[in-house]
C-alpha cells in the first residue's frame, strides 16, 4: 500500500484542516485537456484526487457524470489510455493521493488482476468500485491488495452500526461516506451526516472519513468537516464547470480559470 | 436450480478473507449470494443492498405462507385467466414430423407472460408497505403488466421507457397512461431497455424507502433471477401437465425467446431436471451475428457484469457495454438472466440465435396457418423451432412459448410484409 493518504491526512491534521478532493472524469473533455484539468485541480491546492474511468453505464451517477463519461467515451476514452494520463500526472506529482472511482465491468472487463496491477504501476492509490457493495468485495479486497492498492468502500446514509464497522474494517486508504440517497449531483443537497455514525466509523478503527454527493459548495465542506468528518469530495460540480465550456476550444482558459477559483473556494472551507 | 435448498446463499464471512481457498483466478461471484455456477450476484451500490436483502427475505417468507400463495394462486386464475392453454398446431407443420404444441400465455391478460410475475411482485410489493412501484420496458409489456397492476392494487406507477422503444410500441405507452401509469421517456444511451434499467436504478437509489422496483425479467441482481423465475414457473408447471396428458409423454424440447429471459425460465423450469427434454433459448440474431446488429448476448457476448449481476454482456474489448438491435424491442437488450449463463455454461440449454427476417416470417406464417398473431419476441421461438421440425427425421414433440401476442406490433411490421399477400 502506498503512505499517501496517511501521510495527506496526518498532514492536514497538523495543520487542522481538512480535505478537498475534487472528482472529474479522465478523459474529458480530451485526453490532453483532462491532464491539464489535473494539474489545475491540484495546482489550486486539491489535497486529493478522485478519478473517473467512463463508463457505458453508469448507473450509480446523476446526469452530469453521464454526460462527462459520455464526452469522453465520444473522445475514444479507454481504461488504458486513462491510466496512461494518470502515470503522466503521477511523474509530476509524486504525492498527492490518487483514487479511482469505477464500475464493476470495467474492473472484470480484462480480468480484475491486471486492471489493479496496471492501476498500481499508473500510480494509483485506491480504487472504489461504485456497484461492488461489501457483499460482494471480498475478490476485489483480494486483487487490490495484491497489487498494493487501498480498496475503497461506501457507507450509504442508511447503514446500520453493523454495516459501519463492517465498512470501517474493510476500506482502507479513506472510508467514503455518501451525503445523501439518490446518484451523484448537484441540484440535491448533502444532507449533513450524523455526527454520531462518523464518531461510530472512527471508534471502528476506519480510516480518514470523506463525504461525497451533494456536496457544491464551501457550506457543504465545512458541515461534513463539523459533523466529524476529514474531508470532502465534490463531483458533479467540479464537471459541470468542465461541461460549461467543453466543445469550444477558445473557452479553455476560462474553464482553467474557474476550475482554480473553485477548487480555492472550496479547499479555503477545509481550514475551520 | 437456484430453489432455497440448492442455491448458494451463504453470505461472506470475514475467515474467507484469509483462506487459502482464493487463488489468482479466483471467480469473482465466489460465495455471493444468488449465484447460478459462476454467475449471477449482487453488484449494486453499496446504498440498494439493504433494500434487495428485504426483498429476499420477504419473498422467502412469502413463498412459504399459504396466505400469500392462495391469493396469488387465486389473482392468477380470475384475473389474469390462468390456466393458459396448450394448442396443437393444426397446420402449422403439415409435411414435417414434427408437432407443435404453443403454450398460449399470448392468451393471459395484458397479452403476455409479464403479467404472471407482475402480480406476483406487486402482492410482494404491497406486504413490505411500498406504496409506489417503479419499472422499466422495452417492448412495453412489462411496463403494461406494472400499469396494469398499479391499477389493481392502487399504487403510485411510473415506468421508466427507452424513446426508440415508445416510438416503435406506442400503442403500449397508450395503454399505460390509460391505466394511470406515468410513462417516463428516457433519452440516454442508445435509448432502449437497457438505458431504462439503468434510469430505473437510479430512481430506486433515492425512492427505496416507499418505492419497490418492479424488475421485468430474470437479469438484474439478487434476488430478482430467482423471484422472477418463481413467479414464472407456472407457465412450465401447466405445460409438463398438459403434455403429459395430451400425449402422454414429455416433449422432445422445449422452445423460447431470451431478451432477459423471463419467459423461457418460466418454461424451462420445471423440465431443467427432465434430461430427455432438449431446452432451447431463441436470441435475437438481428441483422446476422457476422454484423454487428445483434442481440444475442449469449452467442457473441462474453461474461461481464451489468445491472447487478455476473453474465454474459455484449460488450467491447474494453468492458463498455454495446448496443444491441432487434426488430423485437423485447429482446433488444445486451445482457442475459445469470441462470441461463449458466445453463448454456453446463450446456443444458442450447442458445441459438434468429434473424429479424426469420422472425418475420414465422410472424406470418403462424398468422396465417392457424389464425394467431405472435408477438415478434415469440416469432423468434417459433422460427427456431419451425428449423427443428423441418429438420426432424423421427416423430418429434415440440412446445413452443408463445409468450406474447404480436397486436402491439401491428404497425412496426406492416412496411416490412405491407398488406401481406392478397
Amino acid at each position: 500500500m502506498s503512505q499517501r493518504y496517511e501521510k495527506t491526512f496526518a498532514d492536514l491534521k497538523k495543520k487542522g484542516e481538512g480535505a478537498f478532493i475534487p472528482f472529474v472524469m479522465l478523459g474529458d473533455p480530451d485526453t490532453r485537456e483532462s491532464e491539464a484539468i489535473i494539474e489545475t485541480l491540484i495546482e489550486s491546492g486539491a489535497d486529493a484526487l478522485e478519478l473517473g474511468i467512463p463508463f457505458s453505464d453508469p448507473v450509480a451517477d446523476g446526469p452530469v457524470i453521464q454526460t462527462s463519461a459520455n464526452r469522453a467515451l465520444e473522445k475514444g476514452a479507454t481504461p488504458d489510455g486513462c491510466l496512461d494520463i494518470l502515470a503522466r500526472i503521477r511523474k509530476k506529482y509524486e504525492d498527492i493521493p490518487a483514487g479511482l472511482l469505477v464500475y464493476a465491468n470495467l474492473v472484470v472487463g480484462k480480468g480484475a488482476e491486471s486492471f489493479y496491477k496496471r492501476a498500481a504501476e499508473a500510480g494509483v492509490d485506491s480504487v472504489l468500485v461504485a456497484d461492488v457493495p461489501t457483499l460482494m468485495a471480498p475478490p476485489f479486497v483480494r486483487y487490490a491488495q495484491n497489487a498494493g492498492i487501498d480498496p475503497v468502500f461506501i457507507v450509504p446514509p442508511n447503514a446500520s452500526d453493523e454495516k459501519l464497522r463492517e465498512v470501517a474494517a474493510l476500506t482502507k486508504g479513506y472510508t467514503y461516506f455518501l451525503g445523501r440517497a439518490g446518484v451523484t449531483g448537484a441540484d440535491q443537497e448533502m444532507k449533513v451526516p450524523l455526527s454520531s455514525k462518523i464518531a461510530l466509523l472512527k471508534e471502528a478503527g476506519a480510516p480518514p472519513v470523506v463525504v461525497g454527493f451533494g456536496i457544491s459548495r464551501p457550506e457543504h465542506v465545512r458541515a461534513s468537516l463539523k459533523a466529524g468528518a476529514d474531508g470532502a469530495i465534490s463531483g458533479s460540480a467540479t464537471v459541470a464547470i468542465i461541461a460549461a465550456h467543453a466543445g469550444d476550444p477558445g473557452k479553455m482558459g476560462k474553464m482553467h480559470e474557474e476550475l482554480a477559483a473553485f477548487v480555492k473556494l472550496m479547499k479555503s472551507a477545509t481550514r475551520i | 436450480m437456484c430453489d432455497s435448498k440448492m442455491c448458494d446463499s451463504k453470505m461472506f464471512n470475514s475467515e474467507m478473507f484469509n483462506s487459502e481457498m482464493f487463488d489468482s483466478d479466483v471467480k469473482i461471484t465466489q460465495g455471493a449470494l444468488g449465484r447460478f455456477g459462476e454467475f449471477g450476484g449482487m453488484f449494486v451500490p453499496e446504498i440498494l443492498v439493504p433494500t434487495l436483502l428485504a426483498l429476499d427475505k420477504a419473498f422467502e417468507e412469502a413463498r412459504g405462507d399459504p396466505a400469500f400463495v392462495a391469493e396469488f394462486e387465486g389473482l392468477l386464475k380470475e384475473y389474469a385467466g390462468r390456466e393458459t392453454p396448450l394448442y396443437r398446431c393444426r397446420n402449422l407443420t403439415s409435411g414435417t414430423k414434427a408437432t407443435i404444441y404453443l403454450k398460449r400465455e399470448d392468451l393471459l391478460h395484458g397479452g403476455a407472460h409479464k403479467t404472471n410475475q407482475v402480480i406476483g411482485q406487486a402482492l410482494l410489493a404491497r406486504r413490505m408497505g411500498k406504496t409506489r412501484l417503479i419499472a422499466e420496458t422495452g417492448a412495453g409489456q412489462h411496463g403494461v403488466a406494472t400499469a396494469l397492476a398499479g391499477a389493481l392494487f392502487k399504487m403510485e406507477t411510473r415506468v421508466y421507457m427507452g424513446s426508440k422503444d415508445m416510438e416503435r410500441q406506442a400503442p403500449n405507452v397508450f395503454r399505460m397512461r390509460l391505466m394511470g401509469t406515468e410513462v417516463v421517456p428516457v433519452e440516454t444511451g442508445s435509448r432502449g431497455l437497457k438505458d431504462a434499467i439503468n434510469e430505473a436504478l437510479r430512481d430506486w437509489a433515492a425512492s427505496y424507502e416507499n418505492t419497490h422496483y418492479l424488475l421485468g425479467t430474470v437479469a438484474g441482481p439478487h434476488p430478482f433471477p430467482t423471484i422472477v423465475r418463481e413467479f414464472q414457473r407456472v407457465i412450465g408447471r401447466e405445460a409438463k401437465r398438459q403434455i403429459l396428458e395430451a400425449e402422454g409423454r414429455l416433449p422432445d424440447a422445449v422452445f423460447a425467446c431470451v431478451g432477459g429471459g423471463s419467459n423461457a425460465m418460466g418454461i424451462f423450469a420445471d423440465f431443467i431436471d427432465e434430461p430427455a427434454v432438449k431446452l432451447i433459448g431463441v436470441e435475437p440474431a438481428g441483422h446476422g451475428l457476422h454484423t454487428e446488429k445483434h442481440g444475442a448476448t449469449i452467442e457473441k457476448g462474453r461474461p461481464g457484469i451489468l445491472h447487478g449481476s455476473y453474465s454474459y454482456v455484449l460488450q467491447d474489448e474494453n468492458g463498455q457495454i454495446r448496443e444491441s438491435h432487434s426488430i423485437s424491442a423485447g429482446l433488444d437488450y445486451p445482457g442475459v438472466g445469470a441462470q441461463h449463463s449458466h445453463l448454456h455454461s453446463i450446456g443444458r440449454a442450447q442458445y441459438i440465435g434468429i434473424t429479424d427476417q426469420e422472425a418475420l416470417d414465422a410472424f406470418t406464417r403462424l398468422s396465417r396457418e392457424e389464425g394467431i398473431i405472435p408477438a415478434l419476441e415469440s416469432s423468434h421461438a417459433l422460427a427456431q423451432a419451425l428449423k427443428h421440425a423441418q429438420d426432424a427425421a423421427a416423430p418429434q414433440i415440440y412446445i413452443v412459448n408463445l409468450s406474447g401476442r404480436g397486436d402491439k406490433d401491428i404497425e412496426q411490421v406492416m412496411p416490412y410484409i405491407g398488406g401481406a399477400r392478397s
